[in-house]
């Protein structure tokens, strides 16, 4: 029994030490062993100022849009029964199943310069491809499903018992969403923020193919990553990769206290 | 229409208008609302993409989908992830367990870390892999750039899957049919064959499928670790080399495959949650 139970943690936990753990470890080590000066360097020159900004800029619009949808949509997924609710269900977990480069090919098939919203755009003035507004679609469309799918199972878990009470007791809709439906859910939003959040932060695939990644221009920090990489300029790469890596370690850090108040 | 139907019939006199809906909008808006933004952000892209695929007829796009170069990206793509989601039954099996059923120390550590793969960029997924197992391994073991490093990241972005799905089957198990088999003489292989086992099969089915579905479309961690060779290059890399050289509808009939894929697995997953959910019943 013993002999067997050491046997399954060496190889469970050998597993994640040569997966994970010793890859992360090492570039940190990598990244520092000459100092703080070089990552540093390479993250606030011009180049990779811009990519943070952009990364945060993406965030900025991507995560509240795909917030407020994954909220609403998800009271209409429970709360009001529709024909075409296991359509739109099925059609949120899209995102999940494809390719980020299926999904940057499509935006850049529909905004290209044969694509059927190319006319209207061009005489419009507006560029969505090799620039941001491309690349906040791309970022839209990958971290689509997380605050709908975190929020669902909680609206189904809490009923609609405190919710008919306000509603008997004279609330109108939007208070009985703010002051009753909103406080029960809100870990669970806010674990689906997370997971948006990281989702966007890191996105690289599809926002490769849209954005041609230009230095100083459609550059988010994971692009600056690969560019650095390629460019043989390790430290930057480096330095950029442990800064998203330190932003990823945060994300579980929030992951799992909001799993503590939710359980709670 | 606009309000819950059990509301209705469960509180008399409140007037249909008092009844909660979504705050400020009329379910049939907001019903609008969430079709347009799904409309126009997911399903015309999609539309698109579909249709420059088929742009120069079926035979084209056969053509393009057979190509030599093509149909070895496909087929690399579908054999390196069978091999990943197998490992990861193994290992993501294991993982759950000492993490449900075992003590030692650092447990809650290893219970967050598993997330990683969620949390971290697939493009420093590559960059931390080819730094442990490439040119300048420490291990001094050099794989970057070969068929295995495509089996390894892809392993990595996949392990939290299988993890996370058989994890809840196992915390919710009864142990007292594990104790009666075992007081009826059932070796402790026997006691997992025939009653862990077919307890977390339909955690362990639906994670396989989501990491299978999440294997044939990864891009960022299989790209400067796997690399682009022609012995190395998964369907993605593929599509993003199509692009490059001015392919559109090379790019977009192979994509069209993986999004096929996809939506397979997607059919599978839900196929096996209700499976799942009657068996809970």
């Amino acid at each position: 029994m013993s002999a067997k139970r050491w046997t399954l943690r060496a190889l469970g936990l050998g597993y994640v030490l040569l997966l994970l753990l010793l890859p992360l470890g090492l570039i940190f080590y990598k990244t520092f062993e000459h100092g703080i000066a070089p990552p540093l360097d390479a993250i606030t020159s011009p180049d990779g100022l811009h990519a943070l900004k952009l990364t945060l800029l993406m965030v900025a619009i991507a995560v509240p849009l795909n917030t407020v949808f994954g909220v609403g949509c998800a009271l209409l997924l429970v709360r009001h029964r529709w024909w075409a609710n296991p359509l739109i269900d099925a059609l949120i977990n899209l995102p999940f199943a494809i390719s980020p480069v299926v999904i940057g090919l499509s935006l850049f098939l529909l905004y290209g310069a044969t694509g059927w919203l190319e006319p209207g755009l061009a005489e419009a003035g507006i560029k969505v491809l090799f620039s941001v507004p491309g690349m906040v679609l791309a970022s839209i469309f990958v971290s689509l499903p997380f605050v709908v799918r975190e929020t669902v199972p909680v609206l189904q878990e809490i009923g609609t018992e405190q919710e008919q009470a306000a509603s008997t007791l004279g609330a109108n809709a939007w208070q009985t969403f703010r002051r009753v439906t909103l406080p029960a859910i809100r870990w669970g939003v806010a674990y689906g923020v997370v997971l948006t959040t990281a989702r966007v932060l890191g996105e690289f695939g599809a926002v490769s193919v849209v954005s041609g990644s230009i230095s100083g221009e459609t550059q988010t920090l994971p692009l600056f990553v690969e560019k650095q990489y390629q460019n043989f300029n390790l430290p930057g790469a480096f330095g950029a990769s442990v800064l998203l890596a330190l932003l990823a370690l945060t994300t579980l850090l929030a992951m799992n206290l909001l799993k503590r108040k939710e359980d709670a | 229409m606009s309000a819950h139907p059990a509301s209705a019939t469960s509180v008399p006199g409140a007037s249909r208008a008092a009844l909660w809906r979504l705050p400020g909008l009329g379910a049939g808006l907001g019903r609008g609302l969430v079709v347009l933004y799904l409309s126009v952000l997911v399903l015309l892209p999609l539309a698109a993409l579909t249709s420059q695929s088929l742009s120069e007829g079926l035979g084209t796009f056969w053509d393009q989908v057979t190509s030599p170069q093509a149909l070895r990206s496909l087929e690399l793509t579908l054999v390196a992830s069978l091999i990943v989601v197998a490992i990861n039954a193994v290992f993501g099996t294991i993982l759950a367990w000492l993490l449900v059923r075992d003590e030692f120390p650092g447990k809650a550590a290893i219970n967050a870390v598993i997330d990683l793969p969620f949390a971290l960029p697939t493009i420093v997924a590559s960059l931390i892999l080819i730094e442990l197992w490439g040119p300048d391994s420490p291990l001094g073991v050099d794989i970057a750039l070969t068929r295995a490093a495509v089996v390894v990241a892809l392993c990595f972005v996949t392990l939290p899957f299988v993890v996370r799905a058989v994890q809840p089957l196992l915390i919710e198990m009864d142990r007292e049919m594990e104790e009666a088999a075992a007081s009826l003489g059932a070796g402790g292989f026997t006691v997992f064959r025939r009653i862990i086992f077919p307890n977390l099969l339909p955690g362990l089915a639906a994670g396989v499928a989501l990491a299978f579905a999440r294997a044939l479309g990864e891009f960022g961690s299989v790209l400067l670790f796997a690399g682009g060779l022609p012995s190395t290059m998964v369907s993605s890399v593929y599509i993003r080399t199509q692009i490059e050289s001015g392919n559109d509808t090379g790019a977009a009939a192979v994509s069209v495959v993986l999004l096929l894929a996809s939506l397979a697995c997607l059919v599978v997953v839900g196929l096996i949650q209700r499976w799942g959910g009657r068996h809970e019943r």
